[in-house]
């Protein structure tokens, strides 16, 4: 699954353990490398470094191939390691910690269509106060160059039986108050420079 | 019993009848629900994605105008449900965070009320005697299996009413129902939904094994309690052979004899009525 592990003096950036420490506020050195967490999680093989090894990259401080990983990035958020981490360490926080560093970062992301589908998920909850799916799917084809034939042809097969029931909406639901949800906005996700 | 009652945004268009069926059965079981005005998006699995600040202001807002309600906030969607008892949990531990959460929403917010799942409410609250009494129909012959997924019972610290490795609690409401609760090994497995755009390569091997576990026990349909899980496990699964993905509301609303109920199973990709005519249920 991984590659070398061993760091060498280049890879290791002293600071980066400190910062996500700082970061995330979880409790990285109480690993002791179980496993517990690989075992049980659904996406591990889909990763290039399973959690346990995300955990002791972060230890190391090896910033590059953490942030250049497509485990940060292909983490469901399922939550079955943190249940059963025996010392209770929350790897899904973490996960949303170092995939937010590597962003503000500038990392080159792996796994980039994931970053794009959460970003256009947002853009209707900041116009209207709630989600609008026509909007947000549109947005993600267009910004995740989504246009193989087989997109295609899923898209409109789903977007077709969606249709017949009655479940696609084409006019959003727009709350009275979109002010106080925009200045939500304002003060947290763009206040960050994002 | 009332509630404050948040729905959420998918049960107003995706997952309309989970809405609609959630509704239905709390007015026949003498549960009030009194919906949370202007209420806002929750954010969802995006809102943490990509900046934890406005994870919690989200949730606040709706939170904060439930509590001027002075009501416990009753939540339909399991994701919803995390997220409003995560910035509930955070404000309860910490009156300084809640202090500030405050300025940011530009209300005050205290966690004085609670926050809870429907499934909660129907079987702790309310209890199955209550339900099993309403019961006029009940779904005799019905092999089910009650998928639980992620965020009803995980983590445990935040939004636990049942077991994280083995709940029962829709089990013993289907059982309550007259219907067969099969045991079965993806009780609390991850679909993939946060990932059915992002990489959904990766969603549909776990949707798939779900599906795969469900048809290894014989079950008849998968009764799920999240719209992500529904809308994942309905519109994407393969055969062989069409596997039906049922709200546990649906089913109360069957068992309680409900007319509408025929209504909410026309919305399914994965046509249940030829399963639930077969059984002489609808």
């Amino acid at each position: 699954m991984s590659d070398n592990m061993t760091p060498s003096k280049n890879d290791c950036d002293p600071t980066f353990a400190e910062r996500v420490r700082r970061e995330s506020g979880v409790a990285i050195d109480r690993c002791y490398q179980c496993l517990t967490c690989t075992l049980g999680c659904d996406a591990a093989y889909a990763m290039d470094y399973p959690p346990n090894q995300i955990v002791r990259l972060c230890q190391m401080g090896m910033k590059d191939k953490v942030f250049s990983s497509s485990s940060i990035w292909v983490c469901t958020a399922c939550e079955a390691c943190v249940t059963r981490c025996p010392n209770e360490i929350d790897i899904p926080h973490l996960m949303d910690t170092l995939h937010q560093m590597a962003l503000a970062d500038g990392s080159p992301v792996k796994v980039p269509s994931v970053p794009v589908f959460h970003k256009v998920f947002l853009a209707p909850i900041k116009l209207f106060g709630r989600q609008f799916e026509v909007m947000m799917m549109g947005l993600f084809m267009l910004r995740a160059g989504k246009f193989s034939i087989s997109d295609i042809k899923t898209n409109i097969t789903l977007g077709l039986g969606m249709f017949l029931r009655n479940k696609l909406k084409f006019i959003p639901h727009r709350i009275r108050d979109t002010k106080a949800v925009k200045e939500i906005f304002r003060q947290t996700l763009e206040g960050r420079g994002k | 019993m009332k509630y404050a009652f948040y729905p959420g945004c998918t049960q107003e268009a995706t997952a309309e009848e989970f809405g609609q069926s959630s509704k239905a059965i709390c007015r026949e079981l003498g549960i009030e629900l009194e919906e949370i005005p202007d209420w806002n998006c929750c954010g969802a699995s995006s809102g943490h994605f990509l900046d934890e600040a406005l994870a919690d202001a989200l949730p606040a807002r709706n939170l904060a105008i439930a509590e001027k309600m002075g009501l416990d906030t009753a939540v339909v969607c399991a994701a919803c449900y995390l997220r409003l008892r995560a910035t509930r949990h955070k404000v309860a531990g910490s009156p300084e965070f809640g202090k500030a959460l405050a300025d940011r929403i530009g209300m005050p917010y205290e966690a004085q009320y609670g926050v809870k799942n429907l499934l909660d409410i129907i079987v702790n609250d309310l209890g199955l005697d209550e339900v099993q009494k309403k019961v006029r129909k009940p779904l005799q012959g019905l092999r089910l299996v009650s998928y639980y997924g992620c965020y009803i019972v995980r983590p445990p610290d935040i939004v636990g009413f049942d077991d994280p490795e083995n709940p029962t609690s829709m089990d013993r409401l289907l059982e309550a129902l007259g219907a067969e609760a099969v045991d079965w090994g993806a009780k609390v497995d991850c679909c993939g939904g946060s990932l059915i755009l992002g990489r959904d390569d990766i969603a549909l091997k776990l949707l798939g094994g779900v599906i795969e576990r469900a048809r290894e026990v014989d079950a008849d349909a998968i009764v799920v309690a999240c719209p992500m899980c529904h809308a994942n496990l309905d519109m994407r699964q393969k055969g062989p052979g069409p596997m039906p993905i049922l709200y546990f509301t649906e089913l109360v609303g069957l068992a309680l004899g409900l007319p509408e109920a025929e209504g909410w199973f026309r919305k399914h990709l994965v046509d249940p009525l030829n399963l639930l005519k077969g059984k002489k249920l609808l």
